[in-house]
C-alpha cells in the first residue's frame, strides 16, 4: 500500500495527478518546517502578537448556575484577531507557502471565516490572494464578501452544483491544478487530500495545548468533556487533539442537523453520510443511493459540508470521539442563549455546540467541568438570525 | 482487453488511436446509445464513457455542465450499464468508462468490474485516483481484466516514470495543466515526457485535454500514439441535443483523418 495519510481506513491523497507534486512539496516542506526553531518561532510570534494567541478560558458562571451541572468553560477563540480559530491555520500555512516560494494564496470559504483569515494573513505578508465562495453563501455572509475585498482579496462567487461549501472547494481544487506554480491553497479544514488533514490540525491543536493547560491551571483536573461543532471539523480537531491521549475526557462534536436527521435538509454527515471518495480523501460522505453526492443543508455556512475530515470519521469509528446532530432551532436558541446569559454572542456554527452543552450540562455534577470552544464570533450572524426570527432589518 | 487496446493502436496504418469521449445520458441515454454507434463508425479507435458525477473536480464547464444535464436527466450507473449492453449488440469498438472513483467505489469494485467484463469494457479512467492510491482499485480490476489507465501530468516530472513502468492499457498524458476543456493551444513541451515514458515501457501514450481540431489532433499523435477529445464533442451535443449526432459523424471524421496524417 502506497497511500498516505490514513487515520485507520480514512484518508488518502485521492487527487488528480497534475497536483501529486504539489502535495508531495508540501509534505516535505512541513516535515521541515515543524522541526525548525525558526519557522516555530515565527509562527508563535504571529499568533501571540497578531493573532492574540493564547485565547482565553473563561469560567461561564451564569451559564454554569443555569443550568444547573457541570462547570461551564468557555475557549475563545472567538477573540482571535478575524474572530474565529481559522486564522491560527492560515498564518501556518501563509507561512509554510512562503517558505515554497508561492507568492499567491487561494481558498475556499463557506461562512466567510476562513476566507476572511486567508485574506488578512495574505495582506499581512504580502501575498495575492484569491477566495471562493458559493453564491448561496455571498448571499447570506454578504458583509463577509466586502471584508475580504476590503482585505484586497478577490472574492470569487462560485455558480455551480449547491453554490456552497462544497462547490466553493471544487473551483479551489480546479484553480489550484490550474495554476500551483506560484499558489499555494490554503485548505481551511481538516480535509481534502493528505497531508492537508495533519497540517490542519497541528496548526488547530493549539487550542487544546492551552485548553488543557488552562483548565490544570484553574481547576486542577481535566474536563469530563470537550464539545465543538463540526463541519469538516478544524476546530473540533483542535480542541480535541491535546485530550485524545486523556481516556477519561469526552469528545463530543455537534454536526449541523439542518431541519432534522431525517429529513433531506441536513448536513450531519457521521449521523446521515457513508463511506466514500470525495475532495481528496476517504471519509464519511453525505450521499445518494448511486454515490452522488448529495446537496446538504444548515443554517450554517461553515458546517454546510457534505463530508467530514478523516480524523474525526476515525475517531468515530474507534468510539473515541461522539458525534451528535443538532437542528438549527436548537443552534439559533443556544446563540441567543449564549448571547443573553453571558454576553457572548457566538459563531452560529459554534452556537450548535452550545447547543449541545444546554443538553448535556445538567448529566454531569458540580465538580466537573466541560468545555465549549466557541470557534467564533457570531457578529456576521447576526443579520441571518435576525432573518429567520423574521426580523427586518435595514442596514 | 490490454491486448483489445494494443490491436485498437496498431490496426491503423501509423499505429496511432483517435479517441474519443462523451458523456453518458447526455441529453438522454438513448442519444448517448446513437452517440456511441455514430462516432464508433466515424472511426474512432477508443471510446470514453463518462458516468456522471455530481462533483467531475476534473473537469472544465463543457463536460461539467453535460454532467449536470445527465444527472438531470436520471442517469444511474445501471442506465449506463444497460445501454452499453445495447452498443454490444451492434459494435465491437474498444470501451473504457471514465469516472470519478467515489461511483465505482460506491457501486463496489468487484460488482462494477464483473460488469465491465460482461460487457466488454476495456479500461477505466478515474481521475481522482493517482498512483499512490491505485491498488484498491486496480488489484480488483485486473482480477476482471480490465485495465486501469493512468495519467501522466506536466507536472508529474519524475513520478512519470514510477507511473509509466506500471501503467497498462495506454498511457493518458494530460497535455495541459487544470482541467478538460478546449484549449486554443497547448504550450506544455510534451515531447520530452513523452520521451521519458518510452524509456520504460512501450505501452501506447494517447494526449488528451484541450484537443479540438483536426491540426491539434496530428500534432499530438504526431509526437504520441493518439489523441484524445472530449471537451469538442460534449460541445456539439450541448449545442444540437440529441440531433448531435450527424455533426459528431462529421467531427469525428475529420478529427480521425488529423490523426491518420499523424
Amino acid at each position: 500500500m502506497n497511500s498516505k495519510g490514513r487515520f485507520g481506513e480514512f484518508g488518502g491523497q485521492y487527487i488528480s495527478e497534475t497536483l501529486m507534486n504539489e502535495l508531495i512539496g508540501l509534505e516535505e516542506c512541513y516535515n521541515e518546517a515543524k522541526n525548525d526553531p525558526s519557522f516555530n518561532e515565527e509562527l508563535e510570534s504571529l499568533l501571540n502578537e497578531y493573532a492574540g494567541r493564547p485565547s482565553r478560558l473563561y469560567f461561564a458562571r451564569k451559564m454554569s448556575e443555569d443550568l444547573g451541572g457541570a462547570r461551564i468553560y468557555l475557549k475563545r477563540e472567538d477573540l482571535n484577531h478575524t474572530g474565529s480559530h481559522k486564522i491560527n491555520n492560515c498564518i501556518g500555512q501563509a507561512l509554510l507557502a512562503k517558505r515554497m516560494g508561492k507568492t499567491r494564496l487561494i481558498a475556499e470559504t463557506g461562512a466567510g471565516q476562513h476566507g476572511v483569515a486567508t485574506a488578512t494573513v495574505a495582506a499581512l505578508l504580502g501575498m495575492e490572494c484569491e477566495i471562493f465562495m458559493g453564491k448561496e453563501d455571498t448571499i447570506r455572509q454578504a458583509l463577509n464578501v466586502y471584508r475580504m475585498e476590503l482585505l484586497g482579496a478577490k472574492v470569487n462567487a462560485v455558480t455551480t452544483g449547491t453554490m456552497t461549501l462544497k462547490d466553493a472547494v471544487n473551483d479551489a481544487m480546479k484553480e489550484w491544478s490550474c495554476r500551483t506554480e506560484d499558489t499555494h491553497y490554503c485548505l481551511g479544514s481538516v480535509m481534502g487530500p493528505h497531508p492537508f488533514p495533519t497540517i490542519v490540525r497541528d496548526f488547530q491543536s493549539v487550542i487544546s495545548k492551552e485548553a488543557r493547560k488552562q483548565i490544570l491551571e484553574k481547576e486542577g483536573k481535566l474536563p469530563a468533556a470537550v464539545i465543538a461543532c463540526v463541519g469538516g471539523g478544524s476546530n473540533a480537531i483542535g480542541a480535541f487533539y491535546n485530550f485524545i491521549e486523556d481516556k477519561d475526557v469526552k469528545l463530543i462534536g455537534c454536526e449541523a442537523a439542518g431541519k432534522g436527521v431525517d429529513t433531506y435538509e441536513t448536513a450531519a454527515t457521521i449521523a446521515t453520510g457513508t463511506l466514500g471518495i470525495f475532495h481528496g480523501m476517504k471519509s464519511l460522505f453525505c450521499q445518494n443511493e448511486f454515490g452522488q453526492i448529495a446537496p446538504v443543508y444548515s443554517i450554517s455556512a461553515g458546517l454546510d459540508y457534505p463530508g467530514i475530515g478523516p480524523e474525526h470519521a476515525y475517531l468515530n469509528s474507534i468510539g473515541r470521539a461522539q458525534y451528535v446532530p443538532v437542528t438549527d432551532d436548537e443552534a439559533v436558541e443556544a446563540f441567543e442563549y449564549l448571547s443573553r446569559t453571558e454576553g457572548i454572542i457566538p459563531a452560529i456554527e459554534s452556537a450548535h455546540a452550545v447547543a449541545h452543552a444546554i443538553k448535556i450540562a445538567k448529566d454531569f455534577s458540580k465538580d466537573q467541568c466541560i468545555i465549549i470552544n466557541i470557534s467564533g464570533r457570531g457578529d456576521k450572524d447576526v443579520a441571518a438570525i435576525a432573518r429567520y426570527r423574521g426580523v427586518d432589518l435595514h442596514d | 482487453m490490454t491486448d483489445k487496446i494494443r490491436q485498437s493502436f496498431e490496426k491503423n496504418p501509423n499505429k496511432k488511436a483517435f479517441i474519443t469521449f462523451i458523456t453518458a445520458g447526455d441529453p438522454n441515454i438513448d442519444s448517448t446509445y446513437e452517440f456511441v454507434l455514430n462516432m464508433a463508425e466515424a472511426g474512432a479507435d477508443i471510446i470514453e464513457i463518462g458516468i456522471p458525477f455530481s462533483d467531475p473536480v476534473a473537469e472544465g464547464p463543457v463536460i461539467q455542465n453535460a454532467n449536470v444535464r445527465a444527472l438531470k436527466a436520471g442517469i444511474t450507473t445501471d442506465k449506463v450499464f444497460d445501454m452499453v449492453r445495447r452498443v454490444r449488440e451492434k459494435s465491437d469498438v474498444t470501451l473504457c468508462f471514465m469516472t470519478y472513483a467515489n461511483l465505482i467505489f460506491h457501486y463496489g469494485y468487484d460488482r462494477f468490474f464483473e460488469k465491465c467484463r460482461e460487457l466488454d469494457v476495456s479500461a477505466v479512467i478515474v481521475p481522482d485516483m493517482p498512483y499512490e492510491e491505485k491498488e484498491e482499485m486496480e488489484s480488483v480490476s485486473l482480477k476482471y481484466d480490465v485495465a486501469f489507465i493512468s495519467m501522466i501530468a506536466p507536472t508529474s516530472e519524475d513520478r512519470a516514470l514510477m507511473i509509466a513502468k506500471e501503467a497498462k492499457g495506454f498511457i493518458y498524458v494530460v497535455s495541459s495543466m487544470g482541467v478538460t476543456g478546449v484549449r486554443s493551444s497547448i504550450s506544455t513541451d510534451l515531447e520530452p515526457i513523452i520521451a521519458r515514458i518510452r524509456e520504460v515501457t512501450d505501452t501506447p501514450c494517447a494526449i488528451g485535454f484541450g484537443i479540438s481540431d483536426p491540426e491539434q489532433a496530428q500534432k499530438m499523435a504526431s509526437i504520441s500514439d493518439g489523441a484524445i477529445v472530449g471537451s469538442a464533442i460534449v460541445r456539439i451535443v450541448e449545442k444540437y441535443g440529441k440531433d448531435a449526432g450527424p455533426y459528431i459523424s462529421e467531427f469525428v471524421k475529420s478529427m480521425k483523418e488529423g490523426v491518420l496524417r499523424a
